[in-house]
């Protein structure tokens, strides 16, 4: 009998530690992944790496200013298009939707958002590319801003339905409208939730690589305006870091760790944001 | 029938075309219908999504029907397609993700929904979140450079040396290879099986743990013979959640998988996946057949994932109503 209570009691304590040993691990694996950019790219990231052009191979120096617009514009392009949809899209399904039509689409946008990204990238080739003919910042804008879509939505969404319903009902016994109900007392309600999602969703897509191979493609020079193909980040680590040159990879060293610096930084400013307390509080 | 506009009733505003107009003119119907459009466009860019895989996929399909999926040949040149060699490399690399990622994913959760402080429970969660956003072209960056030589100086000859006798460890290590791409996309899908299984976890109502306690289990009996198997659906979910994002994912994989159409038992070999296959080859392909051929792999994938991840919703949406309808989250 006592044999088998210590059995239990080191089986408790052995189990317990290795969860812990499981978190630890997963933990580690970041700070991991974060040193080693560092170490690596970091002394290859220079002025010149924000400001100059791709130098052809062979000759040192050179920079990623071409990727690095091309990356701004392709989000800009994601945003305009996939955050209005999202946002509107929540506002109906916290605000005016029923019950069918809104689980539809609630379920949808989490199937949506589960979909390949290079199987979104294939949609917007037969979409854009296709009639088009040729490759363009649009058609790589328009993936990603396929992917922002249901983040946005979803999000918006949770954070319009955290809104107290009594600033609601306060709204309406002032005579407000509905939408003039949604659109100045719960919307500014919620704008830090939301922001903070829109501001996730488009550091999400920034890293996306696999829909802008056959969207936005690549480009050593810069992309005139929005109907040429671009080059970006993403893409650019990938051709760099699986081509032949020494000196590519040193690249793609440093622009990974500028990459991942602009993830974690934007992702962790928003957690610090909404860490700061909400603007109302739940009771 | 005279109606007065005051009186009607909601059948009559939708029919007559003056009432119509007179709803409309209201804000509030034009705010509703706005957001109807943008929320009915996520449906339409859904359909629309399913409607040109299928569509563009027709020359494909008409060509080599079923037996696409059973065909081991791809040679672009001869105009040969077959799907095996890819659809056997996805289901291999997302298998040995699965074996190394849910004993981890699982284990954190327990710890991080069981014994750890709110606090540091919340905190450690946030990392596995940035795990989560870490572009995966990082993870391919560092498995070029980093695992891939790990994998053929060390991992791959200690593996010969101590599991040499099975199918699954033997021949020339490479570095590249199933093994390699299935270990990337377990770091990478971990954080998933974690932050969904800690979630399900925490629904799990505080008496049913209470109860296991006080007839004398330890904390370690309670957990894993009461509250894991009352959140095993949720934590099922995960895993199909992790698995979907397993078969999707393609820059990390493609990178290290080798890229070589082949079916082989070991896990040492050089392969294929489907992602991988679309990203190398779509941007070039000619000809309309091959481009079908392509898409339809780009539907093959959307299937699987469409389907794992609507279950995995389902699941997951299970637990957590049946946990909350117990005690208010």
């Amino acid at each position: 009998m006592n044999a088998r209570l210590m059995w239990r009691k080191t089986l408790n304590v052995t189990m317990l530690s290795l969860t812990g040993v499981c978190v630890l691990i997963t933990v580690s694996v970041l700070f991991f992944i974060l040193g080693y950019l560092v170490y690596n790219g970091g002394k290859d990231l220079s002025w010149n790496f924000f400001t100059r052009l791709p130098a052809p191979v062979g000759e040192v120096g050179g920079g990623m200013a071409n990727a690095i617009l091309g990356s701004l514009k392709l989000l800009f392009l994601a945003a305009l298009f996939g955050v209005p949809i999202g946002l509107l899209g929540g506002v109906y399904l916290s605000e005016f939707g029923g019950r069918t039509l809104p689980f539809i689409v609630r379920y949808t946008a989490d199937l949506l958002n589960g979909v390949p990204s290079i199987v979104i990238g294939i949609f917007a080739y037969a979409l854009i590319v296709m009639p088009m003919h040729h490759f363009s910042t649009l058609a790589g804008g328009f993936a990603l801003g396929i992917m922002v879509i249901p983040t946005v939505l979803r999000n918006t969404e949770s954070f319009l339905s955290e809104v107290p319903s009594s600033l609601r009902e306060g709204a309406f016994a002032m005579g407000a409208n509905k939408w003039k109900m949604v659109a100045t007392v719960v919307l500014p309600a919620a704008s830090r939730g939301i922001l903070t999602g829109v501001l996730l969703a488009l550091a999400r897509v920034a890293g996306e690589t696999a829909p802008l191979l056959f969207t936005a493609f690549g480009n050593r020079y810069w992309s005139p305006g929005w109907m040429q193909p671009t080059s970006s980040l993403p893409v650019i680590i990938y051709t760099y870091a699986t081509g032949p040159y020494e000196d590519w990879h040193r690249q793609a060293w440093a622009a990974g760790l500028v990459l991942l610096g602009l993830v974690l930084v934007t992702n962790i400013l928003v957690r610090a944001f909404l860490s700061r307390g909400t603007s109302f509080e739940r009771s | 029938m005279a109606t007065t506009p005051n009186a009607a009733t909601p059948a009559d505003l939708a029919w007559s075309p003056r009432a119509l107009l007179r709803r409309i003119r209201s804000a509030d119907e034009i705010a509703h219908v706005i957001t109807l459009i943008a929320a009915a466009t996520l449906l339409l860019i859904t359909v629309l999504l399913v409607y040109q895989l299928w569509v563009l996929s027709a020359e494909a399909r008409a060509k080599f029907g079923w037996s696409f999926f059973v065909t081991g040949t791809w040679d672009p040149v001869a105009g040969q397609f077959g799907a095996l060699p890819f659809i056997y490399g996805t289901l291999v690399t997302s298998a040995v993700a699965l074996v190394l990622a849910v004993p981890l994913g699982v284990g954190g959760a327990i710890f991080l929904a069981e014994l750890a402080p709110p606090k540091l429970s919340s905190s450690l969660t946030f990392v596995s979140d940035l795990l989560a956003a870490v572009p995966s072209v990082i993870y391919g960056l560092l498995g070029v450079f980093l695992l891939v030589p790990i994998m053929r100086t060390t991992i791959q000859p200690a593996l010969k040396r101590t599991l040499g006798f099975l199918p699954l460890f033997q021949g020339p290590a490479y570095g590249i290879g199933f093994l390699t791409a299935g270990i990337v996309l377990a770091v990478m899908i971990v954080p998933f099986v974690l932050s969904v299984s800690r979630e399900v976890l925490l629904a799990v109502p505080r008496d049913q743990r209470e109860a296991a306690l006080a007839l004398g289990a330890t904390k370690w009996e309670s957990t894993w013979k009461v509250v894991v198997p009352a959140a095993r659906i949720g934590i099922f979910g995960s895993v199909f959640l992790a698995l979907a994002r397993a078969l999707g994912e393609t820059m990390a994989v493609t990178m290290v998988i080798g890229n070589n159409p082949k079916i082989a038992a070991s896990l040492f070999s050089p392969g294929y996946s489907i992602a991988a296959v679309l990203a190398n080859e779509f941007s070039e392909a000619t000809g309309n057949l091959y481009l079908s051929a392509l898409i339809e792999l780009g539907l093959v994938l959307f299937l699987l994932t469409f389907i794992l991840n609507g279950l995995a919703r389902l699941l997951i949406l299970v637990t957590t109503a049946r946990g909350s309808g117990v005690l208010p989250t």
